[in-house]
């Protein structure tokens, strides 16, 4: 009954291939519906270290799916995803679908994923400090004092430094998303997954957290976006993907995917949007 | 003796009734109000274990477990609760019994307190089940997500964050079970188990001050409830430290 797909090809540390960038995610031909509406129909991605891939597009695109399937919070229908080298085992459900086969392998897969949410979704019961230290300690294992100082530098280079004991409920969505992105950071993630981070939020407060996400981006850090911040694309984006119900429509680096548009939507999407 | 030119002889008899040494039965008041106040603290926590599962049951389980569990709150919740009580103490311990001598063992007597508790706990189960299930699904989905996104396991997610996520939710109506199950205890009365009510009825039919017992005990019983009260509110505070007031700003 268990029908993997792959077999499981454990790579060789990413120090052994020195000449070339290692590959951080590749995803091929991801498909996934919802019941009878397939969202996603055959998108493939890769992304090496120290890529910055932004994923535009209208809403119902799919884009967001297409992330969050990388962190299997959805479970895509058909496809294949491999997260640093490693080929996640799948499971038919029997009734069209897949789920991960092994619950620990997707656990440890994530941990190293730092993900930030639309809503930021911070623990409400914990303070600020208490939210980045809480996967360090409790899902990585790291001592509390180290996770403490690495908590601490973090806080202060997003600037909440001095909000470390408000609970997330008293900041403003722009602290909020910048204490989420500390979260993400203190996990030391391979790659840093972005969905609409800054589509919450009031126009004023933007800024600050684009320039958290921006300053991340020139110190070389592999991320995945989904925004709608075109300006911010183009700018930070090393390969822009632009879907449009369920498939790339068309993709390439931004200054030819912004400059010279080939598709007439895409076109028209830039036309709209800016 | 009381000076009785200054306490009439009346009330200084009624001292004496309640005196905690023989011959008064302040003593035996005290010990049915200790066995009273295990067994709720027992049906407490043993209801909240049984709710825990349930509710997880519930929202998680696969549909046997659900089946399992729907089952067990609707029939526990339709039947009275005394009736409960007799036919889970009455047939309960003969049912044990009966298994036990069928597979060669010694018959058992079991003891009126962990018959009590386990009898109350069952029912205090059910209740929990739904208070626990109700405050699970207010916690908002996002910080179930972020859990589960941050690799931790189903255990760890629900110690670090389903389960205090939860607890403000869950408080008020877990004070109503615990209060609740202070006073069902006195319905252990009708099994033979010397809890406080029990006591006084004794008290009260020895000496016939029927008004003073059956008034002392409903101070003991209010005492429990303000105590109680204190307590809860505590824990209310410290469960809500993340949430802001919901009274307006003044």
């Amino acid at each position: 009954m268990t029908e993997a797909l792959h077999a499981s090809a454990q790579m060789e540390p990413l120090q052994s291939v020195p000449a070339e960038k290692a590959e951080a995610i590749h995803v091929w031909n991801l498909h996934k519906k919802f019941g009878a509406l397939e969202v996603l129909k055959g998108v493939s991605l890769t992304a090496k270290d120290g890529d910055v891939v932004a994923m535009i597009g209208g809403s119902g695109s799919g884009k967001s799916t297409f992330l969050r399937c990388i962190n299997f919070l959805e479970n895509p229908t058909s496809g294949v995803i491999r997260i640093n080298g490693e080929d996640v085992q799948m499971v038919s459900d029997g009734e069209g679908g897949q789920y991960p086969a092994n619950r620990r392998q997707i656990e440890r897969i994530r941990s190293r994923l730092g993900m930030v949410f639309q809503n930021f979704n911070l623990w409400q019961h914990m303070t600020l400090i208490q939210n980045v230290i809480e996967v360090p300690v409790h899902v990585l294992g790291m001592k509390r004092d180290e996770a403490m100082a690495i908590g601490e530098q973090l806080l202060e280079r997003v600037g909440l430094s001095a909000k470390r004991d408000v609970y997330p409920a008293y900041l403003s969505g722009g602290q909020q998303q910048r204490g989420a992105i500390a979260r993400a950071l203190a996990i030391q993630p391979r790659v840093m997954l972005f969905d609409e981070p800054t589509s919450a939020l009031d126009p004023e407060l933007v800024g600050e957290v684009l320039k958290v996400i921006g300053d991340l981006a020139k110190e070389g850090r592999t991320m995945l976006l989904v925004t709608h911040e075109m300006k911010f694309a183009r700018e930070v984006a090393s390969h822009v993907m632009y879907l449009h119900n369920g498939i790339v429509e068309e993709e390439g680096p931004p200054e030819e995917l912004f400059g010279s548009p080939k598709s007439e939507r895409l076109k028209q999407f830039i036309r709209t949007v800016s | 003796m009381a000076d009785a030119s200054i306490i009439p002889a009346g009330i200084a008899g009624m001292f004496d009734l309640l005196s905690p040494n023989p011959p008064g039965w302040g003593g035996n008041l005290l010990r049915g109000l200790a066995n009273s106040l295990q067994i709720a603290v027992g049906a407490f926590g043993m209801g909240l274990l049984i709710g825990t599962f349930g509710a997880y049951g519930k929202l998680y389980g696969g549909p046997l477990v659900r089946d399992i569990a729907a089952i067990y709150t609707t029939i526990v919740r339709a039947v009275p609760e005394l009736v409960l009580i007799l036919l889970l103490y009455y047939a309960g311990t003969d049912m044990i019994n009966r298994v036990l001598e069928g597979l060669g063992y010694q018959r058992v007597d079991i003891s009126g307190l962990v018959a009590g508790i386990v009898v109350l706990g069952f029912v205090q189960g059910a209740y929990a089940t739904e208070v626990l299930r109700g405050a699970i699904k207010a916690i908002p989905q996002g910080e179930i997500e972020a859990a589960r996104a941050y690799g931790m396991s189903p255990t760890l997610m629900m110690r670090r964050i389903t389960l205090p996520a939860m607890l403000p939710h869950a408080l008020p109506g877990l004070a109503n079970l615990w209060l609740i199950s202070t006073k069902d205890t006195a319905l252990l009365a009708v099994v033979g188990f010397s809890e406080l009510t029990l006591v006084t009825r004794q008290a009260a039919g020895t000496t016939k001050a029927y008004f003073l017992f059956f008034i002392a005990a409903g101070v003991l019983y209010l005492a429990i409830t303000l105590f109680s009260n204190l307590i809860l509110a505590k824990v209310e505070q410290w469960a809500r430290r993340g949430m802001p007031s919901v009274k307006e700003a003044r």
